[in-house]
């Protein structure tokens, strides 16, 4: 296959272990040169839905294309989503594309780009049954057409009617088929993956991206991928919280490349929390639980959602459940006074937790050792998805300006970019979709651009010299600070300060911290000085990207006076379109964070009340 | 909870000869996983221990390993249900070992890509709608589409210690996965591969991989219907 092995065969330098023949065969690598320089006629960096969307397609069209990714692709976090993929197939029963649109621009607080949000729901249908003709094992109706399930936010009638059945699904592994079936179809077109290569900077010369370097994390070195075609698709920066479904890898690495190459991030103040994550862990437990007639319960037995959605109860919007959980929280009512509430679903009874939520009691009992048809389990909100990122157009190019000027050669997909599609709030199922659109018609443009005869570009001579000096200064760092210690810091001011609630006091002391946390940053030091995988190295690397993400993330927080979708803020908590009707775009600038705005686009559906 | 004894395999690549095992005691916090421990141990004992890790729910199959002697993922691994206080963590058998709990995976993705782990259909699709497959045909799929390639099975198989060619569980698996969908007319593009010395006729039926999958699907039950698959080809 076409996996890439380096200089020498990594095999070649241990031992088998634990069998007959672990006899030690040890060499010394040779010539791991630091600047191997790979061209490809476009590399994308990622391997989730959306990288290896845009991979595929390009690779189909007969390109030469690399994708580059810190973890082997079926690891990326796409696989972790659970319920399904929003379509308005009507396999089951009515629904038309506009609902779905409707309901997309509705869930977006009216910030999403009505344009951006219709080409994605018109593409939904063709990039479902896409996936089932590459053998995405979907669940089945009777009639044997893909399963679709209700999912929070999809209605019918332009918001006025009952939930409908759009999300298509695949039992409660939808990520995780989808993933797999388009590694599968990667292999099949045999797209060439290099496979923890940690990417550490892009190469821009002449307002033109050429390429990235990137680390190679088994046998290090550092190298360099010379392309025509740059796509990012590095989803979320969840890491930036101490509570947080999100992997461990995902840490703002796409958005750090993006604002090191001077380019703004859009509407970074917008973060989902999911409200029920277990806690400690903030591991995502389905919005199933509360669809089935589980409860949540303060410190004192009470079920505290009669105070702030006495109609909807438990079964009340994300953001709703997730700030009424926050507030007992706040008010010293968490289970013995800590951050966390309980879901009680005892009263549901064993038969029916085994049979409608297994999964849920599987996690429960795995990660926080507790039975739910025992006990309560205890949950709190978790940081589940970014809806800013990287500001693109409709075709996925890369905007320096955040509004028109594309930077030649570069485009985002996925999690990572902002198109918008998500505006304030992202509904449940879309963001599978997202990813899917976004991947192919990233890949889309970049065969059109292809098709144009670009050339390679002349590399300069200190192309990966950001790189070589981040390695070297990481690696050579003595000083008294741990990386770890300072990315904790990070992660529980985060959630406590730039949460679910937020105002200008807590924004203002967040802001002081991650400054603060910069400056000790300059000063760490790694207890793995070796080359060869050096996940020390790479902690520390995307501690960086953390701390910068989470920066402009602040900032844009403290900037927008007003309440909108998953931006709360006590001081302003109400929504406001005069003044705010408008994304925000944010440069990391050395005098700090500079703002500038851009319109949102509205085609089809005017900005009313948002109320469920 | 009580002290606990970690002893870790360690190997690093440029200094060490060959492996040894590091211990770490320390008291770990009630509810913790296997992984958690060795989050512990390098954000706050050891900076320089290294494993692989991403999702941390069982789902990304990144951390594999193999725990008291048994092999599973780091990150479902209750400590309490070790039902000991020492407890001894090396990397997945049969793998060449890149440094600590870091295995080389190419060997195992190799013999996946033998098999032709993708739909191999000849009839052109429906245009914009999708192949009909009845819930019964789709059943089918249920113990074989949900593994996450963590590798636990193929590195818990003497078989596979003993014969580096063979497929193993896992590609087998992955063969059966493809080999029963209904959708799917790729058995001559996979029979070569798979009625073989080094494919379904290898196993011993030993079960190791049964008892070491932590998604809990049964390979050794698969290969059993590719062996009759195979037959009925044959005929």
């Amino acid at each position: 296959m076409s996996e890439y092995k380096g200089m020498f065969k990594v095999g070649e330098c241990a031992k088998y272990y634990g069998t007959d023949d672990a006899k030690v065969i040890h060499e010394e690598p040779k010539g791991v040169d630091i600047h191997n320089v790979h061209l490809h006629d476009a590399v994308v960096v990622g391997a989730g839905l959306a990288g290896m969307f845009a991979a595929l397609e390009i690779k189909k069209a007969g390109y030469d294309v690399a994708c580059l990714t810190k973890v082997f692709p079926t690891r990326s976090h796409s696989g972790a989503a659970q319920g399904g993929i929003a379509a308005a197939l009507a396999n089951l029963e009515e629904d038309h594309i506009e609902w779905h649109f409707f309901d997309t621009v509705k869930g977006s607080d009216y910030l999403g780009d009505q344009d951006a949000i219709e080409l994605m729901v018109k593409e939904a249908p063709r990039i479902i049954y896409e996936y089932e003709h590459m053998g995405v094992p979907f669940s089945r109706t009777p009639d044997g057409k893909i399963m679709q399930r209700y999912f929070g936010g999809h209605v019918k009638d332009f918001g006025r009617g009952k939930p409908v059945l759009r999300a298509c699904m695949a039992a409660d592994r939808t990520g995780h088929v989808l993933l797999h079936t388009l590694w599968e179809q990667c292999v099949k077109h045999q797209v060439r993956f290099y496979s923890e290569f940690f990417v550490l900077s892009l190469i821009v010369k002449d307002g033109k991206c050429i390429g990235v370097t990137a680390w190679d994390l088994i046998n290090g070195g550092i190298h360099i991928f010379q392309a025509k075609a740059v796509v990012l698709a590095t989803g979320g920066y969840g890491r930036c919280f101490s509570i947080t479904t999100n992997s461990h890898a995902n840490t703002a690495d796409g958005l750090s490349l993006a604002l090191r190459a001077g380019l703004p991030l859009e509407d970074m103040e917008f973060v989902q929390f999911h409200p029920t994550g277990l806690a400690g862990s903030g591991i995502l437990l389905s919005e199933g639980a509360r669809g089935e007639g589980g409860y949540l319960i303060n410190d004192l037995g009470e079920r505290f959602m009669k105070r702030y959605a006495p109609d909807k109860m438990e079964l009340a919007p994300r953001d709703v459940v997730s700030r009424a959980e926050w507030s007992e929280i706040e008010a010293g009512r968490g289970i013995g006074g800590n951050q966390y509430v309980y879901l009680d679903l005892r009263h549901l009874g064993a038969e029916k937790i085994k049979e409608r939520l297994p999964q849920v009691r599987e996690l429960a009992m795995k990660f926080a050792g507790v039975d739910p048809i025992e006990e309560p389990v205890p949950i709190q909100p978790t940081a589940h998805y970014s809806m800013g990122g990287i500001p693109t157009d409709i075709r996925c190019r890369v905007l320096q300006d955040g509004k028109e000027k594309w930077l030649e050669g570069l485009w985002a997909a996925g999690e990572c970019a902002c198109v918008s599609v998500h505006g304030a709030n992202r509904l449940g199922t879309n963001s599978l979709l997202d990813a899917s659109v976004h991947g192919k018609r990233a890949g889309k443009d970049v065969v059109a651009y292809l098709s144009t005869n670009p050339v390679f570009e002349v590399l300069p001579e200190d192309a990966a010299e950001p790189a070589v000096k981040e390695i070297e200064w990481v690696l050579n760092s003595n000083g008294p600070e741990r990386p770890s210690e300072l990315r904790k810091i990070l992660q529980e001011n985060m959630y406590t300060l730039c949460g679910v609630f937020r105002d200008e006091q807590k924004l203002e002391k967040m802001y002081e911290i991650i400054k603060d946390l910069q400056k000790r940053y300059k000063n760490i030091h790694i207890e793995d000085k070796g080359t060869k995988f050096n996940t020390h190295l790479m902690e520390a690397i995307e501690l960086g990207h953390l701390l910068e993400a989470a920066e402009v993330i602040v900032a844009s927080a403290l900037n927008r006076t007003e309440s909108r979708g998953a931006h709360y803020r006590t001081d302003y908590p109400k929504r406001d379109d005069e003044n705010w009707l408008k994304h925000t775009l944010a440069w990391r600038t050395e005098e700090g964070v500079k703002f500038d705005y851009k319109p949102v686009v509205i085609t089809r559906f005017k900005p009313e009340e948002r109320k469920y | 909870m009580a002290e606990y004894t970690f002893r870790i395999f360690r190997y690093d690549p440029d200094k060490d000869e060959t492996g040894r095992i590091q211990e770490y005691r320390f008291e770990p916090e009630p509810g913790w996983t296997v992984l958690d421990a060795l989050n512990y141990i390098k954000w706050n004992l050891d900076g320089s221990l290294t494993y692989r890790r991403a999702c941390r729910h069982g789902i990304c199959g990144s951390c594999g390993m193999t725990i008291n002697g048994k092999n599973g993922l780091a990150c479902e691994t209750q400590l309490k249900d070790l039902g000991t206080t020492v407890v001894t963590i090396e990397p997945l058998r049969g793998f060449p070992v890149i440094k600590d709990l870091v295995v080389d995976m190419e060997p195992f993705y190799d013999k996946l890509y033998a098999i032709k782990p993708y739909l191999i259909t000849k009839t052109p699709p429906p245009t914009d709608k999708e192949r009909l497959q009845s819930p019964e045909d789709r059943k089918k799929l249920d113990g074989k589409y949900e593994c996450i390639l963590c590798g636990c099975c193929t590195s818990s198989c003497p078989t596979y210690w003993a014969d580096k060619n063979f497929l193993g569980p896992n590609a087998l698996l992955k063969a059966a996965r493809f080999l029963f969908d209904s959708r799917d007319e790729g058995f001559e593009d996979r029979v070569n591969a798979v009625d073989d010395k080094h494919g379904v006729w290898r196993c011993h039926t030993i079960f190791n991989c049964v008892e070491a999958c932590p998604k809990e699907l049964n390979p050794t039950q698969a290969i059993v219907d590719l062996r009759k698959l195979m037959l009925r080809g044959r005929l």
